[in-house]
């Protein structure tokens, strides 16, 4: 009888078969692939005491990496919103030819390795190369400065942008759009007004996507970006030196930290986009 | 659309289109720079020098190896980041219990963490000094830079991906089938094999194309673990950051394009499902 309301406190009875074999499995392949590594993630920073956990965080080194891979993130998301949110309209409202490429296009980031990516846009961004060589004569330098981590940033980011608004635009009622155009709304409060609004919490979560992708990307970035410490050093490339080095603690107490951060940043885009369901609710 | 919208757009005046044209304008020179620029740069440095040049180094036994690595890393990880998704998904979308939104959380968290610090978490276990090490030293085993490594990164890193696309599309469907050959007598083995696995398939399939792709692509993570030992623990995404770094700048685009090829096949793939077999798989925003 108390065994029997015990269970009931945890789970709701099913007559289904097979809820302590799949819980189970599932739970012992997350420890096995995700709580563990993790916990060790979480502990290791900690290993030569709380002060050494301060300095590796605040050496120089290691504020100039972690600050350009979160402004750098947050740079290529925020150009993102706005491309990517005009790639998602013309995508969705516009018919021209080659439509549907484009649309496939979209997904090429997902699917294509962050080390190809990454040498196919320093050759292409680099001073020698087709777009890097035009630039180059106008004094603008992408390949090998944190501007060129802020376009792999761009690249691998694009897709969550485009993906979470997608759906949103097709769904809107068009209708809306057509009354306030009769009413002499102009193109400009339409989209304001209207369109913004509606899309606004999907635009936020795939910019949150594109962020959090940034800030832990590193394939696509450690061609492009030159690696200078200080300068074009990002904070996953830092974790890596440190290994090298055989520092783990140091390592794991980078990690840590991006993790913490992301973790953060992301928690203030949920309440943000809580907020704004709350208020369109 | 009904008969009033397609009146008002048609009553659009025609400046309109010149905004339309340059929006459209504006969004394929974007995606040209951002994508279509560097996928084409690829062919072309592959084939700088030549068809032959390109072919000759992609037919070095290090590549081969390479390839095989990656082949064989892939087909051990997604088989089973395969079970554990249905595991997955019939424990979440078929009970309710407590812990279950942790649990969920805790499967979509290898998709937020970097690339670099799922590699480095098995440095901290297995590596030179690692939780692990005086045990493996004891027993003579080494995993840090062997395959073994880059498999436990690989399905570290692709863990969720099966788990994402039968999640919502099982919690769509609902247990009703299931249910009813229950109380027709059907065994669990049956309603698995013969309900369950069927209304999936495609959603399956899905999955196990994008974690295949990323499997085969992943470079971060099983940069950290593999010692980038030619012919031994070089996954071809690491062979070309060494062929690259060596100068070797044909021989780099050369495997590169070979990714890329799969890459798109990859997409062409994703886009026959999606289209032909859009209601079998979960309708949402897809990542």
């Amino acid at each position: 009888m108390t065994r029997q309301a015990g269970r009931r406190a945890w789970r709701t009875p099913s007559p289904l078969p097979g809820f302590s074999l799949s819980l189970g499995f599932t739970v012992a392949y997350l420890s096995l692939f995700v709580l563990i590594p993790l916990t060790a993630l979480a502990i290791r920073p900690w290993e030569n005491g709380f002060d050494s956990v301060i300095a590796a965080v605040a050496s120089p080194r290691a504020q100039a990496a972690l600050r350009l891979s979160f402004i750098a993130a947050a740079v290529a998301a925020a150009v993102n919103a706005v491309m990517g949110g005009l790639l998602a309209w013309v995508l969705t409202r516009y018919d021209f030819p080659g439509k549907r490429l484009a649309d496939a296009v979209i997904d090429l980031p997902f699917a294509l390795p962050t080390a190809v990516a990454g040498i196919a846009l320093t050759a292409l961004y680099a001073q020698n190369g087709p777009i890097g060589g035009l630039l180059a004569p106008l004094g603008i330098k992408i390949a090998y400065t944190p501007v060129g981590v802020v376009v792999a940033m761009i690249f691998v980011g694009l897709p969550f942008v485009v993906r979470s608004i997608q759906p949103v635009l097709q769904d809107l009622d068009q209708e809306v759009e057509a009354a306030a155009e009769t009413l002499g709304a102009s193109p400009f409060q339409r989209a304001t007004r209207i369109i913004l609004p509606a899309v606004l919490p999907a635009l936020l979560s795939g910019v949150g996507l594109a962020f959090a992708r940034g800030v832990g990307e590193y394939g696509s970035v450690i061609f492009i970006a030159g690696n200078m410490p200080l300068r074009s050093e990002i904070a996953p490339l830092l974790i890596v030196t440190q290994l090298e080095q055989f520092d783990y603690a140091g390592a794991a107490t980078i990690g840590m930290a991006m993790l913490i951060l992301s973790f953060l940043i992301l928690l203030g885009f949920n309440g943000l986009q809580g907020l704004i369901a709350r208020r369109g609710a | 659309m009904t008969a009033e919208t397609l009146r008002l757009s048609a009553a659009r005046p025609r400046n309109l289109s010149l905004g339309r044209g340059l929006l459209i304008g504006l969004a394929l020179l974007w995606l040209t720079l951002i994508v279509l620029a560097p996928l084409s740069v690829i062919l072309v440095e592959a084939l700088r020098k030549g068809l032959g040049a390109a072919v000759a180094s992609l037919s070095q036994p290090d590549v081969w190896a390479a390839a095989r690595l990656t082949l064989l890393t892939t087909a051990i990880a997604t088989p089973l980041n395969a079970v554990f998704g249905l595991a997955a998904a019939w424990c979440v979308t078929r009970f309710d219990f407590i812990g279950k939104t942790l649990l969920m959380a805790l499967i979509d968290l290898p998709l937020s963490v970097s690339p670099v610090i799922s590699g480095l978490v098995w440095v901290l276990l297995f590596g030179a000094s690692g939780w692990f090490a005086p045990w493996l030293n004891a027993a003579g085993l080494q995993i840090m830079f062997t395959p073994v490594a880059i498999v436990l990164a690989t399905i570290l890193v692709t863990l969720p991906y099966l788990a994402r696309e039968l999640i919502p599309l099982m919690q769509q469907q609902g247990s009703d089938e299931e249910l009813a050959a229950l109380t027709l007598g059907a065994r669990p083995s049956a309603i698995f094999l013969f309900i369950t696995l069927p209304n999936v398939r495609w959603a399956l399939l899905y999955g196990v194309l994008l974690a295949n792709a990323r499997a085969m692509g992943e470079f971060g993570a099983v940069s950290v673990v593999s010692g980038h030992i030619r012919g031994l623990t070089n996954t071809l995404p690491l062979h070309v950051e060494i062929l690259y770094n060596e100068y070797d700048f044909v021989g780099a685009f050369a495997t590169a394009a070979l990714l890329a090829v799969l890459a798109l096949l990859t997409l062409v793939l994703k886009s026959f499902l999606e289209h032909r077999h859009a209601d079998d798989l979960a309708a949402r925003g897809r990542c």
